[in-house]
């Protein structure tokens, strides 16, 4: 199969939480300058953005977003607020990307295309109902292996492409406090369907998505008190990505990881935030059963549905867990009113 | 295996060459072995002659080994030799039965040493141990996948109670060079070659089913052993090619529900030789329209509680096949008839092997 990926198809998304962008965008210019981009500025950053000529972009601020959306519960700040590009984006695709990424290169030395892998991932079907193990049989050179019912090869709709990160891999706190020096280094070359009933970390790190279909559902709804501007602190991503495979799952839509990689630079003291009490660890140990279980009733029929159902579940049953939760509910639930006022219109 | 922190050193992979056997099944030679003896010299190999019993199959000088052709078989199983296949490579699974170790490696014998990406020969069989001697995470999927490989760890988001993982019950390897495709996919592109070396070994999340291919596999005997029958396949039955995928399909629910973990990915094998798609076709052509009612069924599947060791899933597995497939085809009452008696004979020729797992999945030594 051979894809064209079209310019107009796609929204590049940067949360901008430092000043000077030029050696992200010198970076990846040859792949990122056809494209529109989307940068958001982080609310606390005051200095003016530094972003080198040549490149098609619109930038964000806190009085945009206070003009877009309005008053809000929803705290756009930090990582965080790559969420209002994903609102304000009116394209079918959005890919978002850290802005301590660099373009990674495979084992031949040549600078990966991670927003054209990205498309070709969503653009190609999933496959959730039985594992080929060949992988990606869309990939060129590859297939459905003997013993692959026919009935599952057309496979699904992907919505959701999950990339990875050579050098600094997306650890948490406790694992890169204790490995410091630990650097991914291996480059698995292969795009996986995640299977049906299986969740998984999202990162947001390097993301795309369906905005159309999944737009409602890339949400930032769980925040960790004192989150500052560190990835390992955050949990935003993980608690939408397991929305998002709840609502792939039961709306027969799929889910990919693996290729692309970017080249993460990543750091920052570890032990630091170690001092302070990493709750999103613990708070994992409810996340992951609570979303193994959620069932959602059959007449659910679209992602906006899907997402109150799941607000309605979480604030019932984690609610009286811990207040992050109850805050999580209430985030979702607002999303969707801003989402069916600013969001939808970009269909 | 290593594990938690890492270290510059990398502890060696333990030879296990007293607790492995090495099964191939084979009908005409067994000239792969040359390529193979670094790797397998140390180890007892289980020869399973399929075929005409009065040929005499040479096994090259300096290989421990023992040998079983289809006479072997009516004399130690007797009547209950009827479950095992004659004229296909299921006839292997044989070789797992009377086998006394704790782990099997099984491999076909048009398989030959790969190359990795650097172009050096690839150990398969280490690499198998290594995956069988550290855990699997079959709860939650690791996106950098296996969590205890070298120069890896579980990310961001992967709760720490699932860390510890489970033990791993099967190791699925790959093959480079001519893929494994069905009759069909080989028809449509003869000429297709696997390609693409990639580097991962990763655990298959519970309740999902994959295709096992028997060509390099190895499993934990005393785990999984009697749940890996091939079935009932080749002469004078009306399916073939579809052994491995029965193991593969009754094993990933036994696994399931016992909470053991398999694992696919690498090793890679150079897999040489491409069987004639039209006889393929012939052999799988039930299999194609089958597989359409099998795997709801195996999707569907679910064991009593009171099933707590293989050998009962297994039984209780075999009845459901004859309640809910039986009336697919008549073979399939026929095979869950061998599904059974493999268990009995799997029973006779294994009496003091009752591991009993318990249902949260950790194995006690009997």
């Amino acid at each position: 199969m051979s894809f064209v990926v079209e310019d107009n198809d796609v929204d590049i998304v940067i949360a901008a939480l430092w000043p000077d962008l030029t050696a992200l965008f010198e970076g990846w210019r040859p792949i990122f300058s056809r494209f529109h981009i989307i940068i958001i500025k982080d609310y606390d950053l005051e200095a003016d953005l530094h972003i080198p000529p040549g490149f098609d972009h619109h930038i964000y601020t806190k009085s945009d977003i206070e003009r877009v959306v309005g008053s809000t519960s929803i705290n756009f700040s930090g990582h965080s607020c790559r969420y209002f590009g994903y609102l304000i984006s009116s394209k079918k695709y959005v890919v978002s990307i850290d802005a301590d990424c660099l373009p990674a290169r495979d084992d031949e030395g040549r600078p990966i295309d991670a927003i054209s892998q990205h498309i070709i991932n969503l653009k190609t079907p999933a496959t959730p109902f039985f594992f080929n193990t060949l992988y990606d049989p869309f990939r060129e050179g590859t297939d459905f292996v003997r013993g692959y019912p026919f009935s599952l090869r057309t496979g699904v709709e992907c919505v959701l492409s999950c990339g990875l990160w050579l050098n600094a891999a997306d650890f948490d706190v406790p694992t890169q406090a204790v490995k410091p020096h630990e650097k991914n280094t291996r480059y698995v070359d292969a795009v996986l369907t995640v299977p049906l009933r299986t969740f998984m970390p999202v990162s947001g790190i390097n993301i795309g998505f369906n905005r159309h279909v999944l737009g409602p559902v890339m949400l930032p709804a769980m925040r960790l008190d004192g989150e500052g501007k560190q990835r390992w602190g955050t949990m935003d991503d993980i608690w939408c990505g397991m929305c998002a495979k709840v609502v792939c799952d039961h709306l027969g839509l799929g889910a990919k990881t693996g290729m692309p990689y970017v080249w993460r630079v990543g750091g920052g003291n570890a032990w630091e935030s170690l001092k302070k009490e990493w709750k999103g660890v613990k708070l994992m140990e409810e996340i992951v059963p609570f979303f193994q279980s959620v069932k959602l009733p059959r007449t659910v029929a679209t992602a906006e549905d899907c997402v109150i159902q799941i607000a309605a579940m979480v604030r019932g049953r984690l609610g009286p867990v811990d207040e992050v939760f109850s805050r999580a509910a209430d985030a979702m639930e607002e999303w969707l009113r801003i989402w069916k006022r600013v969001g939808s219109q970009g269909r | 295996m290593a594990r938690g922190p890492s270290s510059s050193s990398v502890p060696s992979t333990p030879l296990l060459k007293d607790e492995l056997d090495i099964v191939i099944p084979t009908i005409r030679n067994l000239d792969f072995l040359e390529m193979w003896r670094p790797f397998f010299q140390p180890y007892h190999l289980i020869i399973v002659q399929d075929g005409d019993p009065s040929k005499t199959i040479k096994v090259p000088e300096g290989f421990d080994y023992e040998l079983y052709n289809r006479n072997d078989i009516n004399r130690i199983l007797g009547p209950k030799a009827s479950c095992i296949s004659f004229k296909d490579s299921a006839c292997r699974c044989f070789g797992y039965m009377v086998s006394k170790k704790k782990y099997i490696y099984t491999i076909d014998d048009d398989c030959f040493v790969a190359k990795d990406p650097s172009g050096k020969d690839i150990n398969a069989l280490e690499q198998h141990i290594k995956n069988l001697l550290a855990p699997s995470t079959p709860f939650f999927f690791n996106t950098l996948y296996d969590p205890f490989r070298d120069g890896a760890d579980f990310v961001r988001g992967y709760p720490f109670s699932l860390r510890e993982g489970v033990p791993t019950a099967v190791s699925h390897g790959l093959w480079l060079n001519i893929p494994d495709y069905d009759a069909p996919t080989q028809l449509v592109k003869p000429l297709e070659r696997n390609t693409r070396f990639v580097d991962a070994v990763l655990t298959i999340p519970k309740g999902t089913l994959f295709p096992m291919c028997g060509m390099n596999l190895a499993f934990n005997r005393e785990l999984i052993g009697p749940s890996m029958y091939f079935g009932l396949m080749g002469d004078g039955q009306p399916i073939g090619r579809y052994d491995d995928m029965w193991a593969g399909w009754c094993t990933k629910v036994i696994c399931d529900h016992l909470g053991l973990g398999v694992k696919t990915g690498l090793p890679y094998i150079w897999h040489s030789k491409a069987s004639n798609p039209f006889v393929n076709l012939k052999k799988e052509y039930n299999g194609i329209f089958w597989q359409e009612e099998l795997i709801p069924f195996f999707q569907a599947a679910t064991l009593p509680k009171e099933c707590t060791t293989v050998q009962k899933c297994y039984v209780e597995l075999s009845k459901q096949v004859r309640e809910k497939l039986g009336k697919v085809d008549p073979y399939f009452n026929k095979l869950a008839d061998a599904m059974v008696t493999w268990i009995e004979a799997w029973d006779e020729l294994n009496p003091s092997e009752n591991a009993i797992i318990s249902a949260n999945g950790s194995a006690n030594a009997k």
